[in-house]
């Protein structure tokens, strides 16, 4: 069978080199290094990885929302997802690898989007941009990968240099956060949140005042809530005090530290402070070793609430602290006790200057026996007789049935007088007898003559008027320009107006030729 | 019997049959100058390497982005299997497949087939011959349309170039996922079918 293919005619030869090893494995080497290198250069540039618990999804992206840092983005959302509690969302998010050194343990996270504090808007660019979210660096050297973000973008940056106090208030008014807080009418801080005491019984506002407005909180410094406008009525007329139009829109808080010969240091960070209603409040010396007295009335104390004021000469010295009523049941008789609590700062000074030994205690009780001798009386005036309000008001009545203090009572009872109310009621009454008393039979029929005579004199008014109608007339026809009189005085007026003509011609000549009046004419001859 | 045992060469230019001269294995063809073996040189090799270089290209081309959409400033990247995730909806899951037959399961089903093709070549196996055989011709067939997804990227790229509103950028992945295209069509192309059936023979 070979021969059959002897016919074939044969290949050339050609010389080859041969290689051990085929050049084409450079190709697999070429795609391993290339695969290599990208995937070195993907791990290297993978940045840290975070989870960020949100309270809401709302506007969270996963793919496009950005972690942004002063408006740069530091990272993006990689994930949404919802926790195992269904109550929260959590988001992964792959950070930029430079932006390690933020994933600190107090660096905070929050949503960026449209919102209104106050009165000023922020976060409007989110509208065009979609949502972001906030970071703020935090101040810890220790790492954290897992956060809780903020309902509400922090009001303080973390680098603005001021301190934070604590307002304790009692309500909140229309304070929110970020609603700012004034002194001497310049924006000086913001309220930053707040939260109930524990107890229950009042808010605790925190507060910051940025610098260098921080150094001027002493512990002596009065906050006060300054949303609205202060009109006080006085001698001085109407006086109208407000911070700004903002502050009485959106409500704010205002701050003053009076001014004393030693300046205090300013209060330390986080000192807390009582949040007063206005400024005059914040102004008013604290009660100093206040005295509780009891009064009794005999009379309704209708219109008389608690915190009404107690005052000497019209000058508020305290306050009623509580009011109730009393059954004694040996007279038969109800009573009102109201006790009351003085401010012995309020009405003297000195008599606070305790000598050393003495007991303050004793001190007063003298001082109350010895004023009440005189004739201290309390009583119940009208504050204002549209709304009935009634004031305790403390006076001297010498000419008052003498009365004694009653220290067995706790507190000791101050003698009381009856009330202006009373007074005022007494006397209507006697009014409305007088008007009982009267008889209006006999006063109408008086009336009824009266207006008869009236009547006739109108009479007789009518004929007067006619006779002054008739010398009016007469008087017209005198000043008629044809009549008699008229006429002669028209003459009169013409000669005199001659007569003036030639007086300011020898007027004029004497000017010209004063010595005429010596030489006589001398004529026009010369 | 095959002509290789007989010591005939066939020419893959002009299929001239020859004889290579005495002493020697290889030569040109006679007719056309095509340079004749008795099997394509070093075939497993070669086509080995570029199974292996496909293998590791197939990686990052699957999961780096192929393709970068601008739109305002905002940046997204997809990869492959992404692409056919998006495309995935009641109306256009047939698209979606068609991505993920012609970009995702011809390139693995190429190199698994091809790596089976080498593996029992090289076991010298004669079972199964006529379907091994087959496969290699559906790989062949096959294997270029597997390029229909880079002329589809290419091709948006060119395309959408709306500049401040919306652009089109090709991703790294794109050029592994080329590259995988290419180097699996080197492979069937350098893998000589004839030694599915010389068994042991000793092959150059």
């Amino acid at each position: 069978m070979p021969d059959n293919f002897t016919s074939v005619p044969e290949s050339k030869i050609v010389p080859k080199k041969r290689g051990r090893i085929s050049f084409v494995w450079v190709i697999p080497i070429v795609a391993a290094i290339a695969g290599g290198w990208i995937a070195v250069d993907k791990i290297m540039s993978e940045g840290p990885k975070i989870t960020i618990t949100f309270q809401s999804g709302d506007g969270l992206d996963a793919g496009k929302t950005k972690i942004m840092y002063d408006g740069l983005p530091v990272g993006k959302l990689t994930a949404v997802k919802m926790a195992d509690d269904h109550k929260h969302v959590i988001a992964t998010a792959e950070m930029d690898p430079k932006a390690k050194d933020f994933l600190v343990k107090d660096t905070k996270f929050w949503v960026v989007k449209p919102r209104m504090t106050g009165l000023s808007f922020s976060g409007l660019g989110t509208i065009l941009s979609g949502n972001y979210i906030g970071v703020e660096m935090g101040q810890s050297q220790e790492s954290e990968r897992s956060y809780i973000a903020l309902d509400a973008p922090p009001i303080v940056a973390h680098d603005t240099p001021g301190r934070f106090f604590m307002l304790k208030t009692a309500e909140l008014g229309s304070l929110n956060q970020g609603t700012p807080i004034y002194y001497r009418q310049l924006q000086a801080g913001e309220v930053v949140s707040w939260e109930l005491d524990p107890t229950g019984h009042f808010l605790n506002v925190k507060v910051f005042i940025q610098s260098p407005y921080d150094k001027f909180v002493t512990p002596d410094t009065r906050f006060w809530q300054a949303s609205g406008i202060d009109m006080t009525l006085s001698a001085n007329g109407l006086h109208v005090e407000t911070q700004s139009i903002m502050s009485i829109l959106a409500g704010g808080i205002a701050f003053e530290t009076p001014t004393t010969d030693s300046p205090q240091p300013p209060a330390g960070a986080n000192a807390a402070f009582t949040l007063y209603n206005d400024r005059s409040t914040a102004f008013r010396p604290p009660p100093r070793d206040p005295q509780s007295y009891l009064l009794v009335f005999n009379q309704s104390v209708r219109g008389l609430t608690v915190g009404a004021p107690v005052t000497m000469n019209g000058v508020t010295v305290g306050e009623v602290t509580a009011i109730t009523a009393e059954f004694d049941a040996k007279t038969a008789t109800f009573t009102v006790p109201v006790t009351v609590s003085l401010d012995p700062a309020r009405y003297g000074v000195k008599f606070l200057e305790v000598p050393a030994g003495e007991d303050s205690r004793a001190i007063h009780r003298k001082m109350m026996d010895t004023v009440v001798a005189k004739g201290l009386r309390a009583q119940l005036k009208t504050g204002s007789l549209i709304s009935g309000a009634l004031y305790v008001s403390v006076d001297f009545y010498p000419d008052a049935p003498p009365a004694t203090m009653d220290w067995a009572q706790n507190p000791p009872r101050v003698p009381t007088m009856p009330g202006s109310i009373e007074g005022i009621e007494s006397s209507l009454a006697g009014i409305m007898k007088k008007i009982d008393q009267m008889q209006f039979k006999e006063i109408s029929d008086d009336l009824r003559k009266t207006f008869g005579e009236l009547d006739k004199t109108l009479v007789g008014v009518r004929g007067t008027l006619t006779n002054a109608d008739l010398l009016l007339n007469n008087a017209g026809q005198l000043v008629n320009p044809n009549s008699v009189l008229m006429q002669g005085l028209d003459g009169t007026v013409q000669e005199m107006g001659e007569a003036a003509k030639a007086l300011r011609v020898l007027m004029d000549y004497l000017e010209r030729h004063p010595e005429a009046l010596i030489r006589g004419k001398t004529g026009d001859s010369k | 019997m095959n002509a290789m045992e007989q010591g005939l060469q066939s020419c893959e230019g002009c299929g001239l049959l020859s004889r290579p001269p005495a002493g020697a294995h290889e030569g040109v063809c006679p007719r056309c100058d095509e340079k004749i073996h008795y099997r394509k040189p070093k075939s497993l090799e070669k086509t080995l390497a570029y199974v292996i270089a496909a293998a590791v290209c197939y990686i990052p081309a699957n999961l780096l982005p192929v393709m970068t959409t601008i739109t305002s400033g905002d940046r997204e990247s997809d990869t492959i299997m992404q692409g056919v995730v998006l495309l995935w909806s009641p109306h256009g899951w047939p698209l979606s497949l068609i991505v993920l037959f012609a970009s995702i399961m011809i390139p693995s089903a190429k190199i698994v087939a091809l790596g089976y093709l080498l593996f029992t070549v090289r076991r010298g196996s004669l079972e199964n011959n006529a379907q091994r055989t087959r496969l290699y011709r559906i790989v062949e067939i096959v294997g270029r349309w597997s390029m229909v997804d880079v002329f589809v990227d290419t091709f948006t790229v060119a395309l959408i170039q709306l500049q401040p509103l919306m652009s089109v950028e090709p991703a790294i992945g794109l050029f592994f996922f080329a590259a995988v295209v290419v180097l699996t069509m080197l492979a069937v192309e350098s893998f000589d079918p004839r030694l599915i059936w010389d068994g042991k023979v000793q092959h150059a």
